[in-house]
């Protein structure tokens, strides 16, 4: 046994050593069946406000952030931190809207929450000119690299079609529960970027996605078996055209949404819905979506849902 | 206390300089620039007269002293002289006679080379892009690798606060001029004190041709000198006859390790008139060897490296063959690069997108080692300008982020037949998806499909397409370089029709 090994066994044991058994059986639980869709909302829209405002009046919708994040619980958060863009050329999650998250997790008794993405440019630039790490690490969290392969820990997708194996980031994987938050945009290839094609960010090679059916590809990583607890896509500032990128502050629409589900497959039909009263998007061309909706990780069908609209 | 105070100098110099080269977290100030920029060779290129007056102002008053404070080659050489003497106890250096045919036809020669358009030569024998590209291609690496041990171990406890860091050999013909000339300098300076500096250092040479007149010289005093030797024996240039109480000042490089050992007080750093002439006078000598041991180092490489790419291409479908290599973003063209770059790889070391390489034969025999832009590690960030503020040698102008967005590298090339969407019919868009001036844009294809369609005019060459175009095994989108950097078109935005979004549409 190396140092390495001997380091890393140490680490393991500590870690294991803080998973108890109630904890374990929640994640059991939210991967399942949800017993949400019980009594409150499969999916809060909301209109008209900041984007920390209009988290704030989602998440108390869909049954506060208490329902999702338990006490001493390691949480992940998976923004879009994509570009070396500032906030206002929206190629990023808005930081405010991830500032706003983390806070309300720690409220809700969360031990450590941790942040990341497997960035396009620079990942140094992207987390700086994002604003995401500062807003991240002011509000407690611990913002974590994801340039380099040992990040990443390869895992199975038995489900899936195509992606049948992924090295995943061990932040997200090592995390009790995690939050997917992608931003409303507009992708040259994807057609269109949201909570699903955000989960390519948790995956080290992603030329693989490129290479072998992207559309299929985007679907069969949603089909990891631990879902996020939460989707809330950031439609504040929507990138209409040029997408992920963009070139300039023409290609960004101000529209003041936020949309938060469970259902990945629910929440990305509602945003592409969204969007295409800015710029045209049938949302039979964003085949992800409908691919998701086959490999049943779930419901196109929006008439069928419980959905809450709030206007501000 | 002289020899103290060169000694303190020194190791401030050498630390920060280094630090300079192999920082990879940006902790470095940018100030620290100004420590390149005084050094000889990039202030002649450059034409930087304000460095250059510096320098002929310091060595005409003090002599040398460049060689011992300012040159980073040179203090390592200082470093590794030091550490000989745990080795060898009682060390004693004997009076040479001056090499001056041999380091005065390589000082000609360099010149002669470099106005004939074969920069390679003065790359490969000036001192501070030697140190350049040991501290780029050696010193960093492990640097890095320490960093990513620890960022390991860190790693493990749940700590973030250091990264892990790739590290990529990007040149293996640098490495290995790196690697042989630290082995060579090393070597002399261990065994011969600073012989590299007063018969090969084209540096040197030069400023020896100053220092023969310095105003302030280490002088003997025959009248109390008992030619004792002891001054001599301490003297690592070799230069101190003390049977004839005469030191050769254009070898001299100012160390004072003399001064102290006097026990007359004989020898001591005065005002003098310019009076001594080196005797010309030549020997056949080791470095002669070494100089060509070097070179043959370098043909032997040549055709190997020429072999590799000739295997590369049996291949085989053809990939795309660039025509004119891309050279980084300021440098206006190869033949500026030409004119003014020495090859010590800062700008490759400081490049943040591992997107700049030391070219081997791309822009013909003079430029070896000069930065090129390539895309197998990375891209060229649209609103970086690190290397073209960082170029102590003129040889990258610098940028302004707004003049960088249209200065055009290179143009865009896009290969259909090898397109994931021709081929496979799938979407894809990675190419469009880096573009940052969208030259290359998705466009409706067939069945709800894309397919990159390209505007070289607004391209700017920063190759995010060719880097991650995802086809195999020969990629569908390349760059090809200019050969005069150009003004890329500004794009053009569409016209933001105000939307009004009242309802959320589902």
């Amino acid at each position: 046994m190396d140092r390495r090994d001997f380091l890393r066994l140490a680490a393991l044991t500590g870690l294991a050593s803080t998973v108890t058994p109630s904890e374990a059986f929640d994640l059991l639980k939210q991967t399942g069946e949800n017993e949400a869709t019980k009594q409150a909302y499969d999916m809060v829209a909301v209109m008209g406000g900041e984007p920390e405002v209009m988290f704030r009046h989602a998440i108390k919708e869909m049954g506060g952030m208490g329902k999702f994040v338990k006490k001493g619980q390691k949480v992940c958060i998976k923004p879009n931190i994509g570009w070396d863009k500032v906030p206002e050329l929206a190629g990023n999650t808005n930081p405010k809207l991830i500032g706003e998250i983390v806070k309300q997790c720690f409220d809700a008794g969360a031990k450590e929450v941790v942040v990341f993405d497997h960035t396009c440019d620079d990942w140094r630039k992207c987390y700086k000119n994002s604003g995401i790490e500062d807003a991240a690490k002011e509000a407690g969290a611990k913002v974590v690299p994801a340039h380099e392969e040992s990040y990443y820990r390869a895992i199975s997708l038995p489900n899936a079609k195509v992606l049948k194996t992924a090295k995943v980031h061990k932040a997200l994987l090592d995390s009790d529960v995690w939050i997917n938050v992608p931003i409303l945009k507009n992708h040259g290839g994807a057609k269109m970027s949201i909570s699903m094609k955000n989960m390519m960010g948790i995956v080290w090679d992603r030329g693989f996605f490129h290479e072998n059916d992207l559309q299929q590809c985007i679907a069969d990583i949603c089909s990891l078996a631990k879902h996020p607890v939460l989707n809330v896509v950031d439609a504040y500032r929507v990138l209409k055209s040029n997408g992920p990128r963009g070139r300039s502050a023409a290609d960004v629409a101000l529209a003041k949404g936020l949309f938060i589900s469970q259902d990945i497959v629910a929440v990305d039909t509602a945003a592409v819905k969204f969007f295409n009263q800015i710029a045209k998007m049938p949302i039979e061309q964003v085949t992800h979506i409908a691919n998701a909706s086959q490999l049943k990780l779930g419901n196109m069908n929006l008439d069928k849902m419980n959905i809450k609209r709030i206007k501000l | 206390m002289l020899r103290k105070t060169r000694i303190a100098i020194a190791l401030i110099m050498l630390s920060l300089i280094t630090f300079y080269f192999i920082d990879f977290a940006g902790i470095a100030p940018h100030k620290l620039k100004l420590l390149t920029t005084i050094q000889l060779a990039p202030a002649l290129l450059a034409l930087n007269i304000g460095a250059l007056i510096f320098l002929f102002l310091l060595t005409f008053l003090f002599g040398r002293v460049y060689c011992s404070a300012i040159c980073p080659l040179g203090i390592w050489q200082d470093v590794l002289e030091t550490f000989s003497k745990f080795f060898t106890k009682r060390k004693k250096y004997k009076y040479l006679k001056p090499k001056n045919y041999l380091r005065y036809s390589i000082l000609i020669g360099v010149v002669i080379a470099f106005f004939a358009g074969f920069t390679f030569l003065l790359s490969l024998l000036e001192p501070y892009s030697i140190f350049g590209r040991i501290a780029s291609s050696l010193f960093r690496p492990v640097y890095l690798y320490g960093n990513n041990q620890l960022a390991g171990i860190l790693g493990h406890f749940n700590n973030y606060s250091l990264y892990v860091v790739g590290i990529v050999i990007r040149s293996v013909f640098s490495f290995v001029i790196a690697s042989i000339s630290l082995l060579i300098v090393s070597f002399l300076a261990y065994k011969y004190g600073r012989l590299y500096c007063n018969t090969i250092c084209p540096v040197g040479s030069l400023l020896g041709l100053i220092s023969k007149y310095s105003i302030f010289k280490i002088r003997i005093d025959e009248n109390t000198c008992n030619s004792c030797g002891a001054c001599a024996a301490k003297c690592k240039s070799s230069c101190i006859d003390s049977k004839e109480h005469q030191i050769d000042h254009s070898r001299c490089v100012g160390c004072f390790n003399c001064l102290p050992v006097c026990k007359k007080k004989a020898i001591k750093f005065t005002y003098a008139f310019a009076s001594t002439s080196a005797k010309q006078e030549n020997k056949p000598n080791d470095s002669r060897r070494m100089f060509l041991s070097i070179t043959g180092a370098g043909l032997i490489t040549v055709p190997l490296l020429k072999a590799q790419n000739a295997m590369a291409s049996l291949s085989k479908n053809k990939p795309y063959k660039k025509q004119h290599p891309l050279s980084p973003p300021g440098s206006v063209s190869a033949d500026n690069l030409l004119k003014h770059c020495t090859a010590c790889h800062l700008c490759v070391s400081r490049c943040p997108s591992h997107v700049l390489k030391p070219a081997f034969t791309e822009y013909g025999l003079g430029g070896i080692m000069q930065p090129m832009m390539s895309f197998e590690k990375g891209f060229c960030n649209y609103d970086c300008t690190v290397c073209s503020n960082t170029c102590p040698n003129g040889a990258i102008l610098p940028l302004t982020k707004e003049e960088k967005h249209l200065t055009q590298m290179g143009r865009v090339v896009f290969t259909m037949e090898n397109c994931i969407v021709y081929n496979d019919e799938t979407d894809c868009g990675a190419c469009s998806e880096h573009c940052p001036t969208q030259a290359v844009k998705m466009v409706d294809y067939k069945d709800g499909l894309t397919i990159p369609s390209v505007n070289p005019d607004i391209c700017v060459g920063c190759g995010g397409c060719e880097y991650v175009c995802p086809a195999t095994p020969f990629k569908a989108i390349n760059v090809e370089g200019n050969v005069v950097q150009l003004k890329a078109k500004p794009f053009k935005d569409e016209k933001n029709k105000d939307v009004k979004v009242d309802s959320f549409g589902f």
